[in-house]
């Protein structure tokens, strides 16, 4: 499988996500510049960790501008999967492919640790491989990561089962301990743990394979 | 343009003789660009005048060594054809009076100096001190620098994308006026790629890439060398702001600027800015560069000549490209969207000649501003003391367990995870072992060997002995190294210090940097570059002397050894033993300073060849996988090292018995240096290595479930759940911040 991972000039967690789907996954990688309109023939798009173009704004609201983007929409509307981890997640709610916000730590501070997380949902080709309930530990790196959006919305995602994975203790005050979550199309899936950082002993944790063999079994049926 | 009166001169901190210097230098009277221009080059900062003569002394050589001392940063080759780059630097001042920016710009430059290079920067580290956190008068303006410090490391460094992956906070009131913000960092790269800040070729063009230049950091470098008055506060605007993003767009386009092999030398703009890297490069390269300020990229209008030299705006690099290639260079930076302008070009006169729109402004020979700086053989007597050699007569402890839980909740002891974990200490996906461990470990992908780092000073100690307290801190930061089974190879160091001016605190520099070549030779950690802060006072009132010694160790790639007890039912080991210390030696504890409130007496005794045979042991064993856990004994010994053991995810503790004809305070709480706490559950073979080496290593307990029991001659000194320890020890800073 041919994953596109898109390289914005802030992006830092782009080598990570290649390094993981290459090297721990077995898969094909390949960047893909921010100023490029096309994605190749990539089965699949990372949009990586990092401040995309600095995001002394909004995280991600001048990247949700850039031409990938647009790419990114039209794969995305075709049903192609998409991955936004981290600030890749924060883009996707800029853009509008997600529904609600990613807003400043409860804490105010940046926070870096492992964290559990609970598979809420297994009804989707980010999570197929693993169980209703299952605990991951994925590391979680990011200033604004608190979840947020009206009351209705987020009724509307629990209704829709379009909520994958709940912290088990919330660190950063995201409503209803929201860590990633799933559009209508179940294709795009935003998260703000990094499950790059779990692929392998060393790193401490291998329980963000899941998600891309996951991904890989999906793309396998395609 | 103004006219130079003494009272110029004297404003831009140069002395009559240096002024002299200067006219005899140039054959004239300098014009009042010149005079800035060697005011910045000539500061202690930029010319370390006080300290070079002593700095020789140290040693910089050895096998691994490819660079060292003179560069932006030594460099040290790690095998299978790759090489790392590292360095410490201080932003001491900067901090103080604007702490955000003054620690993130201090992240910003040291990174520079290491990617100058061709390397990659993979890790930092940050050695910070500052004055008590809840210091009667002091304590709220040292909450929000400590605050803002930490904000600043973690808002230039994750966002560059480089994991700080540790380091060390310590509070004492001689910071109080004056806190120490040391920043490492490490890169790496291909041993065939090192770049050099040279400027050579006669006719290449001289290019500008970075961010555009304005009134900020104007004499930065001088503010660094002078001493801080009621006046300080003033200087705000010395202090730069920092790009994070900028700089990750300079590093990208740079490294692939340098993969074209269309560059010939590359410089960073840091202390001194313009000022500097073109004199450098030029001084380096035996040639002349001559440059003209109407290209420069500005950011604000009407800049005179003087501002635009001296200005120390951030993220900014100066090189020399091959001529002719000058569109391959420039290609690279427009796709990262960076500002690049050709100001000049290299010449054979080995001037620097700066131009304002074709009009001469300044012309000096690059060699009496890099290399004819003035050099101070400053006299010194013996070093600044304060503290008695002897404290109380008689102590004794009410409650020893008390006394542990009162330690572990104190500044220098708690849990630093408040810190760490406002740093992203993973990204890159190397982190074998971040912050909280004795060492950072960093693998190197490319390789099948890891990189092991720590930084370690200690102020009391040095305040005490300078000497010794400076051997001590390198042994400890080698034990460190070892603690976690790596080989230490090489070593940095940032001297932190007073005013030089006065002979009792020249006094501690030499002392200081002797001990520091001393131990360093012994330990065959040869300095490969570093720092000198002076004039670390506020108000006449000097900082304890306070070396902060970085070393970078080898090892394999691997499951990283840890320090916390990982299951109960396995034996406890002291490698190298009980240890000594006598009254004088308990003076200088965390247990006199926190317990009794007092510091006196000497730091504790180093036998360095002990000290090497522990570290060798040590290593051999953990090689071998014979340990579960490892943890060198450092700030509140044995009962506080034993704590730490306990306070892993399993909070498995120990039930320890502990001998000696020693009083239960120094058994539990003395420093005596050379010791790791081992947990193997094959104590055999631990204890085979150990005589080996020569080292002793009793078998001191057993690792048991979730209590931590220490008793001695005299019965049980303590004996507590480990979950009530780790609480006290694990929210103490966070709760000392905010109450």
């Amino acid at each position: 499988m041919r994953f596109a991972v898109i390289v914005f000039p802030g992006s830092n967690c782009d080598h990570d996500a290649w390094y993981a789907i290459s090297r721990n996954l077995g898969q094909t990688a390949e960047f893909v510049w921010h100023d490029s309109s096309s994605l190749g023939n990539a089965d699949a798009v990372i949009l990586p960790g990092g401040f995309s173009y600095g995001d002394y704004l909004r995280c991600g609201a001048i990247a949700k501008f850039s031409p990938v983007m647009k790419a990114v929409r039209r794969f995305a509307a075709e049903g192609g999967l998409v991955l936004g981890i981290c600030n890749g997640f924060q883009i996707l709610v800029e853009t509008g492919l997600l529904p609600g916000a990613l807003i400043r730590n409860r804490g105010l501070e940046f926070i870096c640790r492992p964290v559990d997380l609970i598979t809420v949902t297994t009804n989707s080709p980010f999570t197929s491989q693993s169980e209703p309930g299952k605990i991951l530990s994925l590391p979680i790196a990011h200033g604004e990561g608190c979840y947020y959006a009206d009351e209705h919305t987020l009724d509307e995602l629990e209704a829709e089962d379009r909520v994958v994975f709940r912290y088990v203790n919330n660190p950063n005050g995201s409503l209803r301990d929201i860590a990633g979550i799933l559009n209508r199309e179940r294709n795009v899936m935003g998260l703000m743990p990094h499950p790059e950082r779990a692929t392998e002993p060393l790193m401490g944790s291998t329980d963000g394979l899941i998600i891309f063999e996951s991904m890989v079994t999906a793309l396998a049926v395609k | 343009m103004s006219t130079i009166t003494p009272d110029v001169v004297a404003a831009h901190q140069l002395s009559e003789a240096e002024y002299q210097k200067i006219v005899s230098l140039l054959g004239r009277e300098p014009t009042y660009t010149e005079l800035g221009i060697f005011s910045v080059m000539w500061s202690e900062h930029c010319s370390y005048k006080s300290s070079r003569l002593h700095l020789k002394k140290l040693p910089t050589r050895s096998h691994l060594v490819l660079q060292g001392p003179g560069e932006n940063a030594g460099v040290i080759d790690i095998g299978d054809g790759y090489a790392i780059a590292f360095k410490i630097e201080s932003h001491n001042h900067p901090s103080f009076i604007e702490p955000f920016q003054g620690a993130a710009t201090g992240v910003g430059g040291i990174l520079r100096d290491i990617f100058t290079m061709g390397a990659r920067p993979i890790a930092v580290m940050d050695s910070l001190r500052f004055g008590p956190l809840d210091d009667p008068k002091a304590g709220e303006r040292n909450r929000r620098i400590l605050a803002g410090v930490v904000s600043g490391i973690a808002h230039y460094g994750n966002c560059f994308g480089v994991p700080t992956v540790g380091g060390e906070c310590v509070f004492e009131p001689s910071y109080n006026g004056n806190p120490l913000v040391n920043v490492f960092a490490l890169g790496v790269f291909r041993k065939d790629q090192i770049f050099y800040a040279r400027a050579s070729g006669v006719g290449n063009p001289v290019i500008y890439v970075g961010a555009k230049t304005g009134r900020d950091g104007i004499h930065g470098a001088s503010m660094a060398s002078a001493e801080f008055t009621e006046e300080s506060k003033q200087k705000r605007p010395n202090v730069q702001v920092g790009d994070p993003f900028l700089e990750k767009l300079l590093l990208e386009a740079c490294l692939e600027a340098m993969q074209t092999g269309a560059i010939v030398g590359i410089q960073d703009m840091g202390a001194a800015g313009l000022t500097c890297s073109t004199c450098e490069m030029g001084s380096r390269g035996c040639t002349g560069v001559e440059i003209d300020l109407q290209y420069v990229p500005q950011r604000e209008a009407g800049m005179t000549p003087y501002e635009i030299m001296l200005s120390e705006s951030q993220e900014r690099m100066l090189l020399v490209a091959e001529k002719g290639r000058e569109k391959e260079v420039f290609d690279i930076f427009r796709k990262w969207g960076l500002d690049a302008a050709i100001i000049g070009h290299v010449t054979a006169d080995g001037l620097l000649r700066v131009k304002d729109h074709g009009v001469v402004v300044a012309e000096i020979p690059n060699g009496a501003l890099a290399d004819e700086a003035p050099l101070y053989d400053r006299p010194y007597t013996q070093p600044l003391r304060k503290a008695p050699m002897d404290g109380p007569a008689n102590f004794s402890s009410h409650n020893l367990g008390a006394d542990l839980e009162t330690l572990l909740g104190s500044g220098d002891i708690c849990s630093k995870r408040w810190i760490w974990e406002q740093y992203d200490y993973m990204v890159r996906t190397n982190t074998i072992q971040g912050p909280g461990g004795d060492a950072a470990i960093v693998r190197i992908k490319e390789t099948g060997c890891s990189i092991a780092m720590a930084l370690d000073g200690n102020g009391r100690y040095c305040a005490l002995a300078p000497r010794q307290g400076t051997m001590l801190a390198v042994a400890e930061c080698c034990r460190n190294l070892s603690t976690v089974g790596a080989l230490p190879v090489a070593a940095t160091n940032c001297l932190n210090f007073g005013n030089p001016e006065r002979p009792e605190i020249m006094a501690q520099l030499v002392e200081a940097i002797e001990g520091l070549g001393e131990a360093c030779r012994f330990f065959e950690t040869p300095i490969t570059g570093g720092n000198v802060s002076l004039y670390n006072e506020t108000l006449g009132d000097a900082i304890d002397p306070t070396p902060v010694v970085g070393v970078v160790g080898l090892l394999k790639t691997g499951p990283p050894l840890t320090l916390d007890f990982k299951r109960p039912g396995i034996s406890v080991v002291l490698l190298g033993g009980f240890g000594r210390c006598d009254a004088r030696q308990f003076g200088s504890t965390q247990y006199a300073k926190v317990i009794l409130n007092q510091v006196w007496g000497m730091p504790p005794e180093l036998d360095m060849d002990y000290e090497k045979r522990v570290q060798a042991a040590m290593r051999k064993i953990a090689g071998q996988g014979l340990a579960d856990s490892a943890h060198d004994l450092s700030d509140g010994g044995l009962a506080v090292a034993a704590a730490e053991c306990c306070f892993g995810p399993a909070e498995v503790g120990a039930r320890l018995h502990v001998t000696g004809d020693l009083a239960p305070e120094f058994l539990l709480f003395h420093e005596g240096p050379s010791r790791i706490l081992i947990s193997t559950s094959c104590p055999e073979q631990v204890l085979r290595i150990a005589q080996e080496y020569s080292v002793e290593a009793p078998v001191i307990g057993t690792t048991v479930e979730g209590q931590l029991q220490v008793s001695g001659p005299q019965g049980v000194f303590l004996d507590f759940p480990v979950q009530r320890l780790r609480l006290v020890w694990d929210r103490a800073l966070e709760r000392a911040l905010k109450g």
